[in-house]
Formats: C-alpha cells, sequence, structure tokens
C-alpha cells in the first residue's frame, strides 16, 4: 500500500476506514541467515538497507519491547552534519544526504524539516573555533555560514544578546540542519523493511548468543531458539549486556541523558539553536511544543530519567539564553540510555567472533545517525567489508589509540564526554 | 539522589563528582600490557544493576570514595573511603 496525497484525502473523505496495519507480526522461524537484534532506529534501518541495497530478505529483527520503544522515540530529533574530525565528518555526512531523500526513498512522511541550526559562540577564541569547524564542513561538502551578532540577530531576536557572563558574538549556521519526526523515522523503516520481507519480531528478547569454534551459530530467545549464519547487535545502551552475551566487555558506559517539552505554542522558535556554554539546545516541534535538552546526568544509569540536578540545570541555561522561555511551562521530561564510549564517537565493526557484528557507542548523537548507521552497518554485514563513510568507526581503536576520534578534543577517557 | 559520605555524612548528589568505575582505583603495574591496560581504561562490564564507583565529596571533605550503587533504581547502597584515597 502506497501513500499519496489523494489516498489521504480520500481517506479523510471515507472516515479514515481503508488504513491497514503496515507491517505484519510474524513468529519467529527456526533459522534466519541474519538476524539483527535490536528494533530501534539502526535496527530497523539496517534491516531496511539489507533488503533493499544488497537483496538480503532472509532476514529477522528481533525487539525485546515494541519497535521504536527505544532511544529513537525519547530524543530531541536533531539532524545535522556539522562534525568536525575526519572519520564523523563524512559519517554524518552521508547520513544528512541520506534523510534528504529519505521520504521519497521510503514513501513515507518523516517530515524531515531543514530549518537551519545555529550554534552561538560567546568569545573571540570560540569564534576562531568555529570558523574553523565551518571550513572543515564545507570542505566535507556541507553547508556552513558563520554569522556576526546582528546577522544572529536577524535570525534569533529573542535572545539575550547582551547577558553578562555569556554576550553573543555571533553563530555557526548550518543551513541543511533541522528536525525530524522520531517515530516516524522508526515507523517508515519498519514498514519498507517489512515489504521487503523482513521479519519484524516484537517481545522477543534476546538472552544468549549461540558460538561453536568462534563462529556466531544463532541466538537464544524469550520466544526460543533462533538459528542464523550472520548476528548484528544494535541495541544502544544496553549494548554491555547484549555483548556479554558473546563473552565481550565493551568500551562503553551507559549513561542518562534528559530531555524537555513544554506545553504547545504558536510558532516561535523556527530553528535549532544550540547554546554550547549551557550544553543547552531546543527546537519547536509542529505541534508547537519546544524540544530541548541538556547534558548527561554524569553517572552510569539505566533509569531511563534522571534526577533534578540537570533539570535545573537545564532550566537555568535556557533562562539565561532567552528569557522569554520563562513563561512556557514545561509538560514532561524524560531521559534515553546511551552507550558512551571513551572518545563520543560510534562504533560500527566486526568483532572476534565470526559472524558476529556490532554497531553501538552512538553516545548522544544516535539520532541523526539513523540512515547512515543502517547503511554502512548493512553493508558491512552483507560484504564483510567496511563502508567508507564509516570506515574509522573502528572497534580496537581505544586499545592501540589510532584513530581516536574525540570531537571535544578533552580525552578519550569514559566521563569526558 | 543522596549520598552517605564515610566522613560528613549524608549529602546531596550535587556535592559529589562522579570519578569513573572503581576498577580505576586498580591500575595495573606500569609492564602489564596492551589488554591489562586497554581494560584498566577503556572496557568495562557496565552493569544495569548493582556498580562499584568512584566518587569524590567534590564540594564537601574532598575525600575519593568508592559508593556501591543501582544503576537501574538510582539507589545508593552506601560508601567506603577508596583504597589509598590520601595520595
Amino acid at each position: 500500500m502506497g501513500y499519496s496525497g489523494l489516498r489521504v484525502i480520500w481517506e479523510g473523505l471515507t472516515g479514515q476506514t481503508g488504513w491497514k496495519p503496515v507491517w505484519r507480526d510474524p513468529a519467529p522461524k527456526p533459522e534466519y541467515d541474519i538476524v539483527i537484534i535490536g528494533g530501534g532506529g539502526h535496527g530497523l534501518s539496517t534491516a531496511y538497507y539489507l533488503a533493499k541495497e544488497h537483496g538480503l530478505r532472509n532476514v529477522a529483527v528481533l525487539e525485546k519491547g515494541y519497535l521504536g520503544g527505544g532511544n529513537v522515540g525519547r530524543n530531541t530529533t536533531i539532524v545535522r552534519a556539522n562534525y568536525f574530525l575526519p572519520g564523523n565528518s563524512e559519517f554524518y555526512s552521508h547520513s544528512l544526504k541520506l534523510w534528504e531523500g529519505l521520504e521519497a526513498d521510503l514513501n513515507y512522511n518523516v517530515m524531515h524539516s531543514q530549518r537551519g541550526l545555529i550554534n552561538l559562540f560567546h568569545s573571540d577564541g570560540q569564534r576562531d573555533a568555529f570558523v574553523r569547524r565551518g571550513n572543515s564542513m564545507i570542505n566535507q561538502g556541507d553547508d556552513a555560514i558563520l554569522l556576526d551578532r546582528e546577522g544572529v540577530r536577524k535570525h534569533l531576536p529573542y535572545l539575550d544578546f547582551d547577558n553578562v557572563r555569556f554576550p553573543i558574538y555571533g553563530g555557526l549556521l548550518h543551513p541543511r540542519g533541522g528536525t525530524a519526526r522520531h517515530d516516524a523515522v522508526a515507523w517508515g523503516y519498519a514498514r519498507g523493511a517489512d515489504r521487503r520481507g523482513v521479519d519484524l519480531i516484537q517481545n522477543c528478547e534476546v538472552t544468549g548468543i549461540d558460538i561453536e569454534g568462534g563462529k556466531v551459530k544463532g541466538v537464544q530467545t524469550t520466544r526460543g531458539a533462533i538459528r542464523a549464519k550472520k548476528v548484528g547487535i544494535v541495541v544502544a545502551g544496553r549494548s554491555g549486556q547484549v555483548a556479554a552475551m558473546a563473552g565481550m566487555r565493551l568500551p562503553i558506559e551507559s549513561h542518562v541523558l534528559q530531555a524537555f517539552v513544554t506545553e504547545g505554542l504558536k510558532p516561535v522558535i523556527d530553528h535549532v539553536v544550540s547554546f554550547g556554554m549551557g550544553h543547552f539546545y531546543i527546537s519547536q516541534s509542529d505541534k508547537g511544543g519546544l524540544v530541548f535538552g541538556g547534558d548527561l546526568d554524569f553517572y552510569p544509569s539505566y533509569a531511563a530519567r534522571g534526577n533534578l540536578p540537570m533539570k535545573e540545570h537545564v532550566m537555568e541555561a535556557a533562562m539565561t539564553l532567552m528569557p522569554m522561555i520563562g513563561k512556557a511551562r514545561v509538560l514532561r521530561s524524560w531521559g534515553g540510555i546511551m552507550d558512551m564510549t571513551p572518545d563520543g564517537s560510534p562504533i560500527i565493526d566486526k568483532t572476534e567472533t565470526e559472524g558476529l557484528f556490532i554497531d553501538c557507542g552512538w553516545c548522544y548523537g544516535g539520532f541523526k545517525a539513523v540512515p547512515g548507521s543502517g547503511y554502512s552497518f548493512a553493508h558491512l554485514i552483507a560484504t564483510g567489508t567496511h563502508h567508507a563513510p564509516a570506515a574509522k568507526f573502528r572497534l580496537d581503536r581505544f586499545r592501540t589509540g589510532r584513530g581516536l576520534m574525540d570531537e571535544e578534543g578533552t580525552g578519550a577517557q569514559h566521563n569526558l564526554h | 539522589m543522596r549520598i552517605t559520605c564515610p566522613i560528613c555524612g549524608e549529602r546531596d548528589r550535587r556535592e559529589f563528582y562522579y570519578g569513573g568505575n572503581a576498577v580505576l582505583a586498580d591500575r595495573p603495574a606500569r609492564d602489564a600490557g596492551e589488554a591489562a591496560w586497554d581494560a584498566y581504561i577503556h572496557l568495562r562490564d557496565n552493569p544495569a544493576g548493582t556498580s562499584r564507583e568512584l566518587w569524590q565529596h567534590e564540594v564537601g571533605c574532598g575525600a575519593w570514595m568508592v559508593v556501591e550503587r543501582d544503576t537501574v533504581t538510582h539507589a545508593v547502597h552506601g560508601a567506603t573511603l577508596a583504597p589509598g584515597a590520601a595520595r
């Protein structure tokens, strides 16, 4: 069933009675060529690209809860390609290009809105750093425009430009940056994968990984054993637990990152605004809620909820940047479980077990990576070779010290990102 | 979240700094080899449940302690002074 404007109008006139479920609910088969553990954004996009780009349709996605019930449904929906370091730069650039063609590719409205992202700076030194970052983005083929103070004022007149501690000197505008409807991304990929024959199996928790003679043979699940020639682990915050089933310890600590949304308001914030000094970022959803977030709570957590100190910090940052926000009322807050690597950059690699692959360590930046991660991980699983844009996301870079991608320059150590 | 400092008593989480997993207190020998150092600096059990962590009472007495804490419920089970904390 394809979607079209005509169809939407027709259903509107006939009481919306013609819509049918867009993916099946199959029972697991005893064997698949490829099993993907994790039915979030990355797992679903991996399955989609395995089927679409590599013609591999004997694939199952195993999800312990419901599709898209994890971080892809609990983020701040920002999509951008403004990374600085080689490795990250080409990867996110590729991912953004996939975003730009995603709706046509999936025949699904993911509400991708390239409303522009502005990173603010507050000192001469910070301006220099952003000029350098902008040049790096342009070298990569993406877009970046340096705005002076008056340039920022034209876009964001509501900011507190003369804040005593963080006066606004200017900003780096990334016009192709923006937001997307997070759930729709998961649903669009799920529908696309299902239509190509992928089995999406929900309420199916993996409890063990079968390995014989250094080769993966399948998985044990709450719905029985499933044999597989290849297995991909894409489970975000739970990477440590699932990898442990294969006898691996990962360079990952799971932390909580909180986000917030206000009651629905009339359009007021047209861009994505990023205030690095408060580690605060904000955009307005199409429904009208102001969606914003802050930094990690900075202690390991699987609670999917945070504590008050970081909530206070985020509200203080919001009031520092845009005092008008004090009139908005916060509707709810939530937390996601972030798989933090020591250098703050992700991992897409083979493991020491033949046929076992892992895609993890997306830290707090996994949403914008959903298309690129799935594309590159599918390439690795299907061909056994690294996909060029993700070729630097190696698991062994921490052990060897070669190819670390520490965007913040704080050191490749846990608790610094 | 409140942590009971062995010196100062129960205090708010805001007074403490999380310094990493307690494996950091168990430094390998200089010549222990690449694998041991990789495990020490990078690899983590990352448990969902009880975890042993290093915290510093940053805004209080400054002491480093090993805190036993549940990463799923945020319950704090207890804290003892870290071995070699005075170094």
